[in-house]
């Protein structure tokens, strides 16, 4: 009897406890909810669409729908049989109507250069054309109807969903046979962009280590009056907007800027040192702003390692560099790995400050999306580059989480 | 310690001087151009150069006299009071319901809502430019108010969240079991203890949205000039020493909120009982 009621409460008890917890979730849930759907409705769904762009383009499929059908048997070994030829002129009779031209003229000319005058020339000529043959007459009208390339490129952007965009970001193309390999040597320079990005991203990453460790060693052996009045220093640029910092460069790397001025004052130089639009610019502006976002987690794993270790190991007859190198440094290396990986991510992305004080050969991956966008309104050359640059953050970023944890960056 | 550990050896000791030169100069490289910025703002000539042939503050009077540059602050200002409201609130709740560190998938929820602060800026001012398109939200407030506030929450909900770590939740089991209703030990008990974070949380979002210029040029309008995007457009189109000015303006401004926040998070620490300072 006893024993029963026992377990009947204790039954209860339980499920009250679980369903008190559940509840508690619950609350948790709906407290988060609001920023988790304004956060996928502003930020991730548009970024997932954008990625979409990368690998779907619907506009050949859409613009030239018989054409595209037209061939899909096609062997693509020699110029394709009349009956595409007919779809062809038929679909340049929508395009006209639609007034399309330009368009198809752009996807087109992305494949093969200087197609694009071409095709529309083509849809105006074609508007005469009445009666079969369209074959003769069409090649007539240009000839690069004769050669099987523009078709095989027509087969392949038929297709929405492509790879052609991804491809041109690595410098690949599918040539006339659809076998994927390098593209021309003159159009080659998306792969020189990705590995400038990374390149610059290390250097700078590694500049600004060797600046940080040291100072940061000072500072956190410092006695805390001292470090707490050193730290303005690395706090005010921290806190001062990444265009004004940018700015500063940009007026003191000035060909008649203070420090070509101060330069000639010593007469290291006579002529003024190309400082502004180049890579030494574009570097030390970025070490300049990237070097607190490094400093600051090796300054607080630092601060956190009891004094006694270097006496233990001293006193037990470690020289100072072996003491150095053997105990420290090891106990410093998250705070190295937190400030090194953060320095890394952000670098990657870079955009105003390689635009305002890098010349043309300083440009990163993400002014080269900018440019994509603003100077050619291409938005699959754009979101393929993003794809790439999105991949390799998001890979290091989930790095930095598994080691770090993401909720323990240093704001300062 | 300013000098060097009694145990030390001469190379140590003049490696430790050596350390400080060395610490010297890199603090010297982070200040000095902040520094040098300042007096060319008063520059009497509308050169970037040393020395100055006299004084003037016609490049401040440029800045409060000409629309362009008071019509941006302005526009700024706006801009980031209202993102900082929302974004903190946002935020604050968000950072409220993480705080129960048992909750079924917390870390990837907190690494979804903190991805904005990590994604490159260029990705999102596209993102958005070719999503807010389809919303007409191109050129309006309401589109910038948007996409800075998911680029501003993360930071609200990084402080916040790492204030509450450090919270003592059994003062809200004592308010309510002396009878508050929740929300009542929520206002009277939690709020005021997390508030320096959430404070220091809503200056975090106030300059992010103060200083974010890449989404601005994607997707503010011709007419709409934000503060960044007029200094940017400053700097690439017509080189006026007013940037200056307005460069000025704004680190005295950073400095400002640094000693806020600073301020603050003494404050937190000392409600906290973490130090006495």
């Amino acid at each position: 009897m006893l024993r029963g009621f026992e377990a009947a409460h204790g039954l209860t008890l339980k499920r009250q406890f679980i369903a008190a917890e559940r509840r508690a979730h619950l609350h948790a849930l709906f407290l988060i909810l609001p920023l988790l759907l304004f956060v996928l409705v502003t930020f991730a769904a548009p970024v997932v669409l954008l990625l979409t762009r990368a690998v779907y383009d619907p506009s050949i499929a859409g613009t030239l729908p018989r054409t595209v059908a037209a061939l899909q048997d096609w062997d693509g070994r020699d110029v394709p049989p009349e009956k595409a030829f007919a779809a062809l002129v038929e679909d340049f009779r929508t395009v006209s109507e639609r007034n399309t031209q330009a368009f198809i003229g752009k996807r087109l000319n992305y494949e093969i250069p200087g197609a694009r005058s071409k095709v529309i020339a083509s849809v105006r000529k074609s508007q005469a054309i009445a009666a079969p043959p369209y074959k003769e007459q069409l090649i007539a009208a240009d000839k690069m109807w004769g050669d099987r390339l523009i078709w095989a490129k027509i087969k392949q952007s038929g297709e929405p969903f492509t790879s052609y965009y991804l491809l041109r970001s690595l410098d690949l193309e599918r040539d006339v046979d659809g076998k994927i390999g390098p593209v021309a040597a003159s159009q080659a320079i998306y792969l020189a962009v990705l590995w400038r990005t990374f390149y610059i991203s290390a250097l700078v990453t590694l500049i600004t280590l060797l600046l940080a460790y040291p100072v940061a060693l000072m500072l956190a052996h410092a006695p805390p009056q001292t470090a707490n009045i050193l730290l303005i220093f690395i706090l005010v640029p921290f806190w001062t907007s990444l265009l004004v910092r940018t700015t500063a460069w940009f007026v003191l790397l000035q060909d008649n800027g203070p420090i070509n001025d101060a330069l000639k004052f010593l007469q290291f130089t006579d002529e003024p040192l190309k400082l502004i639009f180049s890579r030494f610019g574009t570097l030390t502006a970025m070490v300049y702003i990237q070097l607190p976002f490094t400093l600051l987690p090796i300054y607080s794993v630092m601060k956190g390692i009891s004094p006694s270790y270097m006496r233990a190991a001293r006193s037990l007859g470690g020289g100072p560099l072996y003491s150095f190198f053997r105990i420290y440094l090891p106990l410093t290396m998250p705070g190295i790995g937190a400030g090194c990986l953060l320095t890394f991510i952000l670098c990657l992305g870079y955009y105003i400050t390689p635009a305002l004080v890098g010349g043309a050969g300083d440009q990163m991956v993400s002014g080269i999306i900018a440019l994509a966008l603003n100077q050619e309104n291409n938005w699959g050359k754009a979101s393929a580059l993003s794809t790439i640059l999105l991949l390799a953050t998001l890979s290091l970023f989930f790095v930095y989480n598994r080691l770090i944890g993401i909720d323990k960056v240093k704001l300062g | 310690m300013l000098r060097p550990p009694p145990y030390a050896t001469p190379i140590e000791r003049a490696l430790f001087y050596l350390g400080w030169l060395f610490t010297g100069l890199v603090l010297l490289f982070l200040i000095a151009p902040i520094l040098a910025i300042v007096p060319l703002s008063f520059n009497a000539e509308p050169y970037f150069s040393y020395p100055m042939p006299g004084l003037s503050l016609q490049w401040y009077r440029d800045f409060f006299g000409n629309e362009r540059w008071t019509g941006a602050l302005l526009l700024s200002v706006k801009l980031a009071v209202t993102v900082t409201v929302f974004a903190t609130i946002l935020g604050t709740l968000a950072a409220l319901g993480l705080s129960r560190t048992n909750l079924p998938f917390r870390s990837i929820l907190l690494g979804i809502l903190l991805l904005p602060m990590i994604v490159p800026v260029i990705i999102v001012a596209v993102a958005d430019f070719m999503a807010f398109a389809h919303f007409n939200l191109i050129g309006t407030f309401l589109g910038l108010v948007l996409a800075h506030m998911a680029l501003a929450t993360p930071f609200v909900v990084i402080t916040v969240t790492s204030t509450l770590t450090s919270f003592d939740w059994s003062l809200q089991k004592a308010a309510q079991s002396l009878g508050a209703r929740p929300f009542f030990a929520f206002r009277r008990v939690i709020l005021p203890l997390i508030l320096p974070g959430i404070v220091s949380g809503a200056i975090f979002a106030f300059v992010t949205s103060f200083d974010e210029v890449v989404v601005a040029l994607f997707l503010a309008s011709a007419e709409q000039r934000t503060l960044p995007k007029q200094m940017f457009s400053g700097i690439r189109e017509m080189i006026s020493p007013t940037i200056t000015a307005a460069a000025t303006i704004q680190v005295l401004f950073s400095v400002c909120l640094l000693v806020g926040a600073e301020l603050l998070r003494r404050r937190s620490e000392r409600l906290r009982g973490l130090s006495h300072g």
